[in-house]
């Protein structure tokens, strides 16, 4: 077992773990964050999508030992309390959510797309997004709801 | 999650030095992970052979690109998202580049490494093609000391390479002369994201009067390894671009080639498509407007 300092949506903790087990399962499990999702298990349907020291990863691909010290940023870190995040807001508005499996990976690739691209292209939105499927949508409320968001200004951080 | 965490040991010694002791102390023994692109998809999946695993993400000494006068060293550790946006391998190696922004999704390439890609020894990978057609030398380091081969030296077979089991690729050197040279790369999946090659052909070529000077190719998924095509080149070096030409390039293409039929294609066909990616180069060379 390691021990693993994790900073997840601003707030610092602590877990004890394999240091194999996956990020994924250190959020779902010993820190009840549930927003992450595991859908394909090997990196292609990016539904477990985390911000890693401000870079967009696969948290099931991430063994807990090479997170030790970072900073996480989940779903579940982008409203601020009853305030959704302008991405949030356009997913509702667009109809960009429907069974809500991709969704929290769909909002964590969006976020990254916007904080380095405030003002994508369509082409842009398609590629920031290429590594998240969705089975519902067929993408193209999604691709409105960022460009919603990005009129928003989505682009700003809800930092606490 | 069908694999136990419980059953893999992973260490992170968190200094090059100190991994190269425990690679060197037990050789064979310990599993170099990185991004975990490769090995943490076989560790869900519960098929995950290695049972102790050793820590390279993260140490800075593997994590550099570094611009000489006559070349550009890229660290093993270096990201592919890190090689997309470096704006002199995106003006001088473009094929590299573009290698980069395909490998995956931005997650992906937010954790796969240059090094991994390559020790994996996937004939399908993404960037050898592109590192063939530069030139590219091959940088391994162990407790003994390093040693620099060509990269085309660097894969034996299928899965099989030069490495040894206490060595890591410290860092990949590419030779600053091709920025002047036309350039291609094709990459031909099932779809245009997120997908696997079936075949790829990258190519580089100087053309004086309408006449093949210089030119270098090498491909994906045609053979047990990533490969130089070299009987390809002979029939065009020296020679006109004219349609003979390009016919006889084609001939010697299909002859060269030796793919194999598997999940994600066919051998016909991937001799085929290597063939017409190669005379698309051609023509683009011929109407004078290849380029990355």
């Amino acid at each position: 077992m390691s021990v693993i300092q994790l900073t997840v949506n601003g707030h610092q903790t602590q877990v004890e773990a394999p240091p194999m087990k996956r990020l994924l399962d250190v959020l779902r499990e010993d820190l009840g964050l549930t927003g992450a999702k595991e859908g394909c298990g090997e990196g292609e349907c990016g539904s477990c999508s985390v911000r890693m020291n401000g870079e967009l990863v696969n948290s099931c691909l991430v063994p807990i030992l090479q997170a030790d010290g970072a900073h996480i940023q989940t779903v579940e870190g982008l409203a601020i309390d009853a305030e959704l995040h302008p991405l949030q807001k356009a997913f509702l508005e667009c109809g960009g959510a429907q069974c809500g499996i991709c969704t929290p990976g769909m909002l964590m690739a969006a976020t990254h797309l916007l904080v380095h691209n405030p003002h994508p292209t369509l082409e842009e939105i398609r590629e920031g997004l290429a590594g998240n499927l969705c089975r519902c949508t067929g993408f193209i409320k999604i691709f409105d709801s960022v460009i919603a968001a990005a009129a928003m200004g989505g682009a700003k951080t809800h930092a606490r | 999650m069908r694999g136990n965490p419980e059953s893999h040991e992973l260490i992170s010694p968190g200094s090059l030095t100190g991994v190269l002791a425990q690679l060197s102390a037990e050789p064979g023994t310990w599993t170099p992970i990185a991004g975990g692109t490769e090995l943490m998809v076989a560790h869900a999946a519960g098929r995950l052979n290695a049972s102790r695993l050793i820590n390279l993400w993260g140490l800075p000494e593997l994590d550099f690109i570094r611009i000489g006068d006559n070349s550009i060293a890229i660290g093993g550790g270096v990201t592919f998202g890190r090689i997309r946006k470096n704006a002199a391998i995106a003006t001088e190696f473009p094929l590299l580049s573009k290698a980069a922004s395909w490998i995956g999704s931005i997650a992906n390439q937010n954790r796969a490494t240059i090094a991994g890609n390559i020790v994996n020894g996937s004939p399908a990978a993404d960037a050898p093609p592109a590192l063939l057609v530069y030139d590219a030398e091959i940088e391994l380091i162990s407790k003994r000391g390093t040693r620099r081969i060509p990269y085309a030296d660097f894969h034996l077979g299928y899965k099989r390479s030069v490495l040894q089991p206490d060595e890591l690729v410290l860092a990949l050197h590419l030779p600053r002369r091709f920025a002047r040279n036309k350039q291609y790369l094709r990459k031909v999946g099932t779809r245009k994201a997120m997908a696997i090659t079936k075949v790829a052909l990258a190519a580089s070529a100087v053309i004086q009067n309408n006449v093949i000077t210089e030119i270098r190719l090498a491909a994906a998924s045609v053979a047990d390894r990533p490969v130089r095509l070299l009987a390809t080149e002979d029939a065009l070096l020296g020679m006109p671009l004219s349609s003979e030409t390009i016919r006889a390039a084609r001939t010697a293409l299909l002859s060269e080639v030796l793919p194999i039929d598997d999940i994600r294609s066919t051998a016909d066909y991937r001799k085929q498509v290597a063939a017409n990616l190669l005379e698309e180069f051609l023509r683009e060379l011929a109407r004078g407007d290849a380029s990355a």
